[in-house]
């Protein structure tokens, strides 16, 4: 199976400090991976450098079948290549209803006039009721984002995601702040995600990675240190010495 | 899923164009030319005047209250598009005025004699006597028309393309439209920029081709334009902010990363708003000068705009009719208090004047909008309505989505 995203080779220094060290990641189209690691071993920025925000000093990062560089990219327009993004934080528009806030995520001409001639249709209005559904809020798609409590607001990110219909899917600490129950939810939806795209999980509850039950990236100091299943990465003396052992 | 018509989803913009209707309506019936002359034909003049400036708030309003841009140099377009229109009207009366003054003489001028005269009589006020290039359209009304929407247009397009680009953000893209338009009045202010420096342009009132019509008729036609293309702009705007494109709009005031990584060009939305709001300034400054009879560059010094995004916060930002409400509000108060007819305030050994003291009310009335009701004059309205957002917060009580919350379920 040929790799989805390719990183080779990046390194990024922020006044000195290096966040990223000639890091190299690989993905397939259809793969789940969690990417762990301490504080500080550059899980951030290598979203940042994914996801257009930050640009590497050197290497390469190459899409999809054509190995296209998104180095040259904008946000907007990797985004517009099938990769989404969850934030840590929930962010999402608290001044407009759930169905508003669905209706914008879905997948559609982005341009300003595209936006501009576009009309609801009976599709669109099916679609952003299934994504409702799917996410459990189809009882509040009237009401404003911002008067959601903070696991609805994480669902409601959720859906808009998949509105999205991203190929390759970033999701930042998805189980911080949630209840047991809430985290189980998590990660079935994001085992169930996985089953036609690639989503990469970026996580410090080593729990919370376990129930995934995929293959694992530990970062350190803005490198990889190791790769494998969980139990492997584990029993790896330096992951032990620098991560795990504290 | 049936869709209701644009104006059933937006009952409050009927409301807008009913009341705009009687306004109209009603001071034509009071004015001089075609009513009980109760109105003097200055009234009518201010209140024409009054509709452009709402005008240019609702197109602030599109800006700041649902862009999120503060821009604090809507008013240079303002002024643009009434230099544009000041051109023709200058040119063409001065055309009629100084033929007939050549038609005494025993040889019928050349066209370049007349062109000559023209010059002399417009230009002979800053010591010139070459027509500036930038008159090169000002025989033709047409032309002029064109540019009253193509030179803010493209300044607004240019100057957004730069500062956007460089995601140039929130106090920084403020003082910079703020530079643009000092820059720009400054330049203006010269001699040699070609527009009459200092002195403006004049005579404004007296439009060419409609010597025999009077200025009381004058004042209601031009109060009649000023309401239609409000009511016109209006509808546009309430119509832009009102789909998709809306809530895109208003997801980059919130959130403008967010945006992005949605996949939308941050950018080209936000250059689509400014250029249009630029250009809507632009058509109300194009109307507003004809009927104040002048325009020099003091008009475009930031502080017009600094009051008009005070306008718009207090009509209340993010809701258009807001805009249009404190631009009609505070202007006409504006224009009571210092015109010196509001009553002093006798006080045990002070006197308040209010042409003294209307500025500091004024900005005092800013502040307290600012802390205590953001959503200005149109909250208001909204809690009339029942727009305000219930106070939600505290945890769900029951495990079901719909259940109550903790502080909801005391109250």
């Amino acid at each position: 199976m040929s790799a989805l995203l390719e990183v080779s080779g990046i390194s990024k220094t922020f006044d000195g400090f290096k966040a990223i060290n000639n890091l190299s990641f690989t993905i397939n189209a259809v793969e789940l991976r969690a990417v762990i690691g301490p504080n500080g071993a550059g899980k951030t920025t290598f979203m940042d450098i994914v996801t257009g925000k930050t640009r590497p000093d050197v290497g390469e990062v190459r899409w999809g079948a054509t190995s296209k560089s998104l180095l040259k990219m904008n946000e907007a327009q990797i985004a517009r290549e099938g990769i989404g993004r969850k934030f840590q934080r929930p962010t999402v528009f608290e001044d407009q209803t759930v169905a508003d806030n669905l209706t914008m995520a879905l997948k559609a001409a982005r341009g300003p006039f595209a936006v501009l001639a576009w009309r609801a249709s009976a599709a669109s209005a099916r679609r952003v009721a299934e994504l409702a559904a799917e996410v459990g809020l189809s009882d509040h798609t009237h009401r404003k984002a911002g008067e959601l409590s903070h696991g609805q607001k994480q669902w409601l990110e959720i859906g808009m995601l998949l509105a999205q219909e991203p190929r390759l899917l970033l999701v930042d600490e998805p189980a911080a702040g949630m209840t047991l129950a809430e985290r189980e939810q998590t990660t079935a939806l994001l085992c169930r995600l996985a089953e036609n795209r690639a989503v990469v999980v970026v996580e410090h509850d080593m729990d919370f990675v376990r129930r995934l039950n995929c293959k694992v990236t530990v970062l350190h100091q803005g490198s990889v240190l190791a790769e494998g299943s969980l139990d492997h990465v584990t029993r790896n003396p330096d992951v032990i010495d620098v991560y795990l052992g504290r | 899923m049936t869709r209701k018509p644009f104006i059933l989803q937006n009952p409050s913009v009927l409301i807008v164009l009913a009341v705009l209707a009687v306004f109209t309506l009603a001071v034509t019936l009071l004015s001089q030319a075609y009513g009980t002359g109760a109105l003097p034909t200055s009234t009518v003049k201010v209140l024409g005047k009054t509709l452009c400036l709402a005008l240019a708030a609702v197109a602030m309003d599109l800006v700041w209250g649902y862009l999120g841009i503060l821009s604090l140099g809507q008013m240079a377009f303002f002024a643009l598009g009434g230099y544009m229109i000041g051109q023709w009207l200058m040119y063409a009366r001065t055309e009629v005025i100084v033929a007939e003054a050549l038609a005494q003489n025993p040889i019928p001028p050349t066209p370049q004699e007349l062109r000559d005269g023209v010059t002399n009589q417009i230009f002979g006020v800053v010591g010139s006597a070459d027509l500036p290039l930038v008159w090169s359209f000002a025989h033709s009304l047409s032309l002029q028309l064109m540019l009253v929407l193509a030179v803010p247009g493209l300044l607004a397009l240019v100057f957004g393309w730069l500062a956007f680009r460089s995601r140039v953000n929130g106090v920084y893209l403020s003082i910079l439209t703020q530079a643009m338009t000092l820059a720009l009045a400054l330049w203006l202010f010269q001699n040699d920029s070609g527009f009459r420096g200092n002195n403006g342009l004049s005579g404004l009132q007296n439009i060419p081709g409609l010597d025999d019509v009077s200025q009381a008729r004058l004042s209601v036609w031009f109060l009649w334009a000023s309401a239609g293309t409000l009511g016109l702009f209006y509808v546009l705007a309430a119509w832009l902010v009102s789909g998709k494109f809306g809530s895109v709009i208003r997801a980059i005031r919130d959130d403008e990363t967010r945006v992005r990584f949605l996949g939308y060009p941050v950018e080209g939305f936000k250059l689509v708003v400014f250029t249009l709001a630029a250009m809507i300034t632009a058509v109300a400054g194009a109307l507003y000068y004809p009927q104040a009879g002048i325009i020099n560059p003091a008009e475009m010094m930031p502080i017009a705009s600094i009051y008009l995004a005070v306008w718009v916060a207090i009509g209340g930002r993010g809701r258009l009719y807001g805009a249009v409400i404190g631009a009609v509000v505070v202007s006409l108060l504006s224009s009571w208090f210092t015109g010196g007819r509001a009553p002093s305030v006798h006080l045990p050994g002070y006197v308040v004047n209010w042409v003294d003291w209307w500025q500091v009310a004024l900005g005092l009335s800013f502040v307290l909008v600012t802390l205590f009701a953001p959503k200005g004059i149109a909250g208001i309205f909204d809690r009339i309505g029942g727009l305000a957002r219930p106070r939600r917060h505290g945890r769900d009580l029951g495990p079901d989505q719909g259940a109550l919350q903790e502080r909801e379920a005391k109250a």
